[in-house]
């Protein structure tokens, strides 16, 4: 199929219907109403089940219950209504049951800006919700990473009965770009075998999350985390650019990962020995790769749309013997790739190792470029 | 003695087959078990069993699906229509039902239900008022009558600081998607029987296709109510039914048509 010109959020929409998707239930939120709207005519034009629920804490229960019939299930939201749909997520990653969530993550905390952001990485790849879950969450760059990835994660979810998350920056959601969409699937005709169906004796299911024997909950909670260190060891997505003989790695993931590499682009003309990793799967985390590019490099940049939430991952597994850096914009601005560029000149022309943390020294430095 | 030949004789009263036949966790006098019971019957009567789903909701009511022999799910407080939204519209052809406390309901299911009502969601909602919030201990709940003593309203509750009762079935009944709505109680043997020929009506609505319908019943809590179990029907047939009036809120043409 060819390429043609999408919006990021009717092309994400359109990627799960050709996925295979079965049911949607949302409702409206900027900056991702265009995917309700857009799954408002095409699942019913599918005899596919739509619904715009009448709040997000309905809508992800809808999902839950879609989700318990077996059923390829979506629903997409934007940070705020994320917040409200963590209860759902808690209870449905308990059950074990697939599902898929877009977020479109918008400026925060509290009802925030509705320009893009990246202040959802904790509540969506650290938890958010109660209790020791985690979800798959990939983050995608550009309009056809979306696509793809929407694609790809409803077999991810239903591989390991997990929730699959998208945080697309609400710039990918806005934005319009080529993208070519991928083959229509089959709807799926065979039920899992632990999906409610309508069932008595000893075919009768049940689909829980409560377990009042302490005992029984304890084993469920290490069978998640048992079957998350599967999902560690196969699915840890990420990539790479100019790292070869890099001696500056710069971090980032999304939008924040697409603008840096313009300013690797840059930097390199300038004859600056940087690369960047993009991490793809935020969870699980590519930690090894961080790792090893820490053992190779002597600075690592981190660049996000947020105060520095995955630099608390980067730093996880980077000695004292490499420096670590933050480069960060908030509240709905964006990084334009010259403010990322002097990051990395700043650091090529050489910086004093500090025992400050990198989130201070920054904060420091926005003291000259912000008044707050 | 002669033995009897019980094969010989007619079964006019069993154990419903949608009833597991297990021990009660319920405390005595509770009428949760009661209605476990009727919505059995009318599955088993209506043969629903093999194509119900049930969504058990947060409180005492949590454990329906132990005792019901039907497929389950398990709903966060509150949410059970909204679950039973997207279990019903993925599986249009099956029935669905929610099984809910007034604290689950109408206090913080509030806005979910009064929306699964108003879409005429193709649901049924067996709704237990008992005035209290059993699984906690006995709170206020949004039911709880004015002047009544729980745990949190130790002085008695007092409408000037706590507000009035929610009245689900006034209240559902102005919907126009609602199809059955209908109040009855479990003090006694003539209202149980009302409560499940109500409660059948609610399933038959929804196999017609007919739209939202919801049975409310009012139903005893002797322990929390600190009453023993014969003075607890009492005080619901006394207290409860006066500021709870029984009777049908809202029926379907065809369903007051129907002869069951």
């Amino acid at each position: 199929m060819a390429r043609e010109l999408w919006k990021g959020n009717e092309a994400f929409a359109e990627a799960a219907v050709r996925a295979g998707l079965q049911a949607y239930f949302g409702y409206p939120i900027t900056p991702q109403t265009e995917a309700l709207e857009y799954l408002s005519a095409r699942m019913p034009e599918l005899g596919r089940a739509f619904l715009q629920a009448e709040s997000e804490l309905g809508a992800i229960n809808m999902v839950y219950g879609a989700a318990c019939t077996g059923a390829r299930v979506m629903t997409s939201t934007s940070s705020p209504g994320t917040s409200l749909m963590m209860e759902g997520l808690s209870y449905i990653a308990a059950t074990e049951v697939p599902m898929v969530l877009v977020d479109v993550v918008r400026g925060g905390p509290g009802l925030g800006t509705i320009q893009p952001s990246q202040g959802d990485y904790n509540q969506i790849v650290h938890g958010g919700g109660h209790g020791d879950y985690h979800c798959i969450v990939l983050a995608p760059s550009t309009v056809q990473e979306a696509v793809d990835q929407v694609y790809e994660i409803f077999d991810l979810a239903e591989k390991y009965r997990s929730i699959g998350v998208i945080l697309l920056d609400g710039t990918i959601g806005q934005m319009i770009e080529p993208a070519e969409m991928p083959p229509m699937r089959e709807i799926r005709k065979e039920i899992p075998e632990w999906a409610v169906r309508g069932g008595t004796g000893s075919n009768k299911r049940v689909l829980t999350s409560v377990h009042l024997v302490p005992e029984d909950m304890e084993v469920l909670d290490l069978r998640l985390i048992k079957k998350w260190q599967e999902v560690e060891k196969n699915e840890v997505r990420f990539t790479e650019y100019y790292m070869d003989d890099a001696k500056i790695a710069v971090v980032g993931f999304g939008t924040a990962g697409r603008i840096a590499l313009s300013a690797v682009r840059t930097a390199r003309a300038l004859g600056i020995p940087v690369g960047l990793i993009r991490p793809i799967s935020l969870s699980p985390f590519p930690y090894q790769a961080i790792k090893e590019a820490a053992a190779q490099v002597d600075h690592i940049l981190v660049v996000e749309m947020n105060s520095g939430m995955m630099l608390e991952d980067v730093m996880k597994v980077v000695k004292d013997s490499t420096n670590v850096e933050f480069y960060g914009r908030m509240g709905g601005i964006m990084p334009f790739p010259d403010e990322i560029l002097s990051e990395i000149q700043r650091i090529a022309s050489g910086t004093t190792p500090s025992d400050i943390h990198p989130r201070d020294r920054w904060l420091k430095r926005m003291e000259s470029v912000v008044d707050f | 003695m002669v033995a009897m030949d019980l094969s010989e004789m007619e079964v006019v009263y069993q154990h419903p087959h949608a009833l597991v036949d297990m021990y009660t966790h319920f405390c005595p006098g509770c009428t949760h078990g009661v209605a476990h019971r009727l919505v059995a019957e009318v599955l088993d009567e209506m043969a629903l069993s093999e194509r119900t789903i049930g969504v058990a909701s947060v409180g005492c009511s949590v454990f329906s699906y132990n005792y019901l022999n039907i497929d389950f799910v398990q709903a966060p407080h509150g949410r059970a229509p909204a679950m039973a939204t997207g279990v019903k519209r993925v599986l249009p052809d099956h029935i669905v039902m929610t099984y809910q406390g007034d604290g689950d309901m109408i206090s913080i299911g509030a806005g979910e239900i009064v929306a699964a009502a108003g879409r005429g969601e193709n649901i049924t909602v067996i709704f237990i008022n008992n005035a209290n919030y059993g699984m906690t201990g006995g709170q206020m709940a949004p039911t709880t009558l004015p002047g009544m003593k729980t745990s949190s309203s130790p002085n008695g509750r007092d409408v000037e600081q706590a507000g009035y009762p929610i009245l689900a079935c006034e209240l559902l009944s102005t919907q126009q998607g609602a199809s059955y709505i209908a109040r009855r109680s479990l003090h006694d043997p003539k209202n149980i029987r009302m409560a499940k020929k109500a409660i059948r009506l609610a399933f038959e609505t929804q196999v017609r296709g007919l739209g939202f319908s919801m049975v409310e019943l009012l139903s005893t809590c002797p322990t929390n109510w600190h009453m023993t179990p014969v003075k607890a029907v009492k005080w619901l047939e006394e207290k409860m039914i006066p500021y709870y009036p029984l009777g049908d809120y809202k029926v379907h043409p065809t369903i007051s048509e129907l002869k069951v």
